[in-house]
């Protein structure tokens, strides 16, 4: 049996303007992992996101974090759960050092003052513990947040667009904190604009659009699943139209006519890229070099995003 | 229960104000003072007594009253209203706190403030009047269950309000009238017989009354009615606060 840390399921929110933000929503995070949750604006990640941490009432459906109903069980559900919000929503006239105190409290836990030192070195805060969080920059307000939401040791962190608007340097600094979370057994959920930022550090990828989750996969087996293989082949001298020896395949000439591409799935043993080989070396076009290039997931995202319209 | 998430946004609350120390309590007790100047000492003097009671000694209940009942509510509005308006309220709303538990924290704290500060206004008082309280535990029950009754009226206003200016409508434009037209400056019996009957209808009335009482055993109406009027005050903003969570209106949608 496998150990989902949180179950969402047929999961409908209507807002009062009538926005239909999820419909009958089903899905299944793994303890331990990392999930991105990839969408369009308005798609319903945020929505999804708030009512599983409490922020917006249960409609339609029910949501266990840990086998905890969310309204029913609310204490235990959301004492498991760390929100880094997508806005920096902070009381700014506080101080680092007592929000983050606060915050440990207001999740039940007793003051530690060893672990919020810990928290705050990890994401080089510690220096500012003193500090009005008014005069902090926009990047390290935002890791502020993200002490705050680790200050009562979560083991689930959900991260709403953590690195929208943030510089190289802190969202490296996050991708090696999430790295850390995830050796410690820490569940990480995030949203993100970034389909870079999911390619890079995610296990598994959600897609969600107008409400609707449209795909729910291993990372490595989507890639596989969805993604296309492109074989380029660059010509020794340009053509401007394709010899009849090619006549039976569909490859497309470069604008500079000085390559050949060539779409395959390289899934599928049928594909035809030997016949192609062949074909070229009977046309007598003379190559300067073979290369290949699997889609990224941005076009996975694109095209399933479009499909959905 | 969950009491670190009480003593939590409890603390949290008490160091909002000590954050603004001028506005929180100096300005109160100043303006405080100035009514004393103006009311007790120099108009006061030319002033009979009410009741056996010098004029400045008889506004100190009232003076309290109406410092308490706008301090409290805007403080207490604020309180809440501000996590609200900068978005930082996700975090107590994704807490494991139950509405009760969010009330006790902010509610309080609002009251602690208003305590400290009714007793800093006793306080300055004494620098100006010479006064006598009669009964110091129903003074100090009165002042207590004001505090916590207008703290409950100021969260709700932080709750429902949706800009600044509407935060300090009730402040200013309701509580403030009531307050002063509720027998602040004045016995309610030196009023014309249609007046009086008409001021009965001002829920301050019961409450300067009760707590002037507690200071020199006269009354403008029965303790009891006092005492039934914040009891009803308090029940009908515990229950409104219990709707509002329940259903989630302006903080959940």
């Amino acid at each position: 049996m496998e150990d989902n840390v949180i179950d969402v399921r047929d999961l409908s929110k209507v807002y009062p303007s009538g926005f239909h933000a999820l419909k009958q929503v089903n899905l299944q995070i793994k303890r331990g992992e990392i999930f991105a949750l990839l969408g369009p604006n308005g798609a319903g990640k945020t929505t999804l996101i708030s009512i599983i941490c409490g922020l917006v009432n249960v409609e339609e459906g029910q949501v266990l974090v840990g086998g905890y109903d969310v309204v029913k069980q609310y204490r235990q559900a959301r004492n498991q759960i760390g929100l880094v919000p997508q806005e920096l929503a902070i009381d700014v006239f506080a101080f680092v050092w007592n929000t983050m105190v606060f915050s440990r409290g207001l999740f039940g836990k007793p003051r530690d003052d060893v672990y919020l030192e810990e928290i705050l070195k990890a994401l080089s805060l510690w220096d500012k513990r003193h500090a009005k969080i008014q005069f902090l920059s926009g990047g390290m307000k935002r890791r502020v947040l993200i002490a705050k939401a680790l200050a009562h040791e979560p083991e689930i962190l959900f991260l709403d667009e953590p690195t929208a608007g943030v510089d190289v340097e802190l969202r490296r600094d996050m991708w090696r904190l999430i790295e850390t979370l995830r050796q410690r057994g820490t569940t990480i959920i995030l949203t993100t604009h970034y389909i870079e930022e999911a390619e890079e550090i995610a296990d598994r990828i959600g897609i969600i659009n107008r409400g609707e989750i449209l795909l729910v996969d291993n990372k490595r087996d989507l890639m596989k699943k969805l993604g296309r293989k492109q074989l380029i082949l660059h010509l020794q001298s340009p053509i401007t139209a394709l010899p009849a020896e090619l006549n039976d395949f569909v490859l497309h000439i470069g604008i500079d006519g000085k390559t050949l591409t060539y779409d395959y799935d390289d899934n599928q043993p049928t594909n035809h890229v030997t016949e192609v080989l062949a074909a070229i070396y009977r046309s007598g076009i003379a190559l300067s070099d073979v290369k290949t290039k699997q889609s990224t997931l941005e076009q996975i995202f694109v095209s399933l995003v479009e499909d959905s319209r | 229960m969950n009491w670190y998430a009480i003593k939590a946004i409890y603390l949290s609350e008490l160091h909002r104000s000590w954050r603004t120390p001028l506005q929180s309590i100096a300005s109160p007790v100043l303006s405080t003072s100035l009514y004393f100047i103006v009311f007790g000492s120099a108009i006061g003097s030319a002033m009979t007594d009410i009741g056996g009671v010098s004029y400045g000694a008889f506004i100190i209940p009232g003076l309290i009253m109406l410092m308490v009942l706008t301090e409290t509510t805007s403080n207490a509005s604020f309180g809440i209203y501000m996590p609200r308006w900068s978005g930082a309220i996700y975090e107590v709303l994704s807490a494991p706190v139950s509405a009760f538990e969010i009330v006790i924290g902010y509610v309080g704290a609002a009251a602690t403030k208003s305590m400290i500060l009714a007793m800093l206004i006793l306080l300055t008082a004494r620098l100006f009047v010479d006064y006598s309280i009669l009964h110091p535990l129903w003074m100090l029950a009165f002042l207590l269950l004001t505090c916590i009754t207008f703290s409950l009226l100021g969260f709700i206003l932080g709750l429902i309000a949706d800009g600044f200016e509407k935060l300090q409508v009730i402040p200013l434009m309701v509580v403030t009238p009531l307050a002063f037209l509720g027998g602040t400056f004045y016995s309610i019996t030196m009023l014309p017989e249609f007046w009086q009957k008409v001021t009965l209808f001002n829920p301050v009335v019961y409450l300067v009354s009760g707590f002037r009482w507690s200071f020199y055993g006269t009354a403008d109406v029965s303790l009891l009615f006092s005492l039934l009027m914040i009891a009803t005050f308090l029940i009908t903003f515990l229950a409104f606060i219990w709707w509002i969570f329940r259903t989630g209106y302006k903080v959940k949608v």
